[in-house]
């Protein structure tokens, strides 16, 4: 394990928490959605507030121990309000 | 056949239809959205809408799949728009058309109803007083 200044992608709500729409995050990789949701809980606990919060990786919904290697693309999904 | 697209300009229902018109159907249903004047009886100035657009075109891909693989149904287009629009406008319009009516007011329907769940595309709603992402918070 290493740890990783991770790029991560942010949407709508979650943009105005981490203060930008590309945001790094030192994470140990590999990781899983269950420990990445964790750490960021702790390092933004604004997200307690937010409803939901769906992770993904490569364009795909991921859930609990779901791998997150180094060169995935993994977005921040808060709640979705398209239509 | 399917055609999905995100549009930072106007959507275009004639659009819609010169895609999913065919003579093998008998006809087509076409959902437009429109952006509300108000919201919970408090005034809407506009709103703004952001696309996360590689995963959307995923998912409303997923979607319009689902739907043209059932019986009946011929042709699928979802529109949805990004960037600022004002009351009156369209972010989205989905277009089905199939050889009866049945199946294509129950897909488009469907498609609706799951772009909603599912597609990831956010609103924000912007009030004379302030602004909110729709549904972020309870």
């Amino acid at each position: 394990m290493t740890n990783s200044s991770f790029r991560v992608l942010v949407f709508g709500i979650a943009k105005d928490i981490m203060g930008g729409s590309k945001v790094n995050l030192d994470i140990e990789l590999p990781s899983n959605v269950d420990l990445f949701k964790a750490h960021l809980l702790s390092v933004y606990p604004a997200f307690q507030d937010v409803t939901s919060l769906a992770v993904a990786i490569n364009n795909e919904y991921s859930t609990g121990t779901d791998p997150i290697h180094e060169g995935d693309e993994v977005a921040i999904i808060p709640p979705v309000s398209g239509g | 056949m399917i055609d999905i697209q995100i549009l930072d300009k106007p959507l275009s229902v004639d659009d819609c239809r010169a895609f999913i018109a065919d003579p093998s159907c008998g006809g087509e249903v076409i959902f437009v959205g429109t952006v509300r004047n108000h919201t919970h009886g408090k005034k809407v100035i506009r709103l703004d809408f952001e696309a996360y657009t590689p995963m959307a075109i995923s998912e409303m891909s997923k979607i319009a799949q689902n739907i043209a693989s059932r019986n009946d149904i011929h042709r699928v287009a979802i529109y949805h728009r990004e960037g600022r629009l004002e009351i009156g406008e369209i972010p989205v319009i989905i277009g089905v058309s199939a050889a009866h009516r049945v199946a294509a007011f129950e897909a488009c329907q469907y498609a609706i109803d799951t772009l909603k769940e599912t597609v990831p595309i956010w609103k924000k709603e912007i009030f004379e007083d302030g602004e909110v992402w729709v549904a972020a918070h309870p």
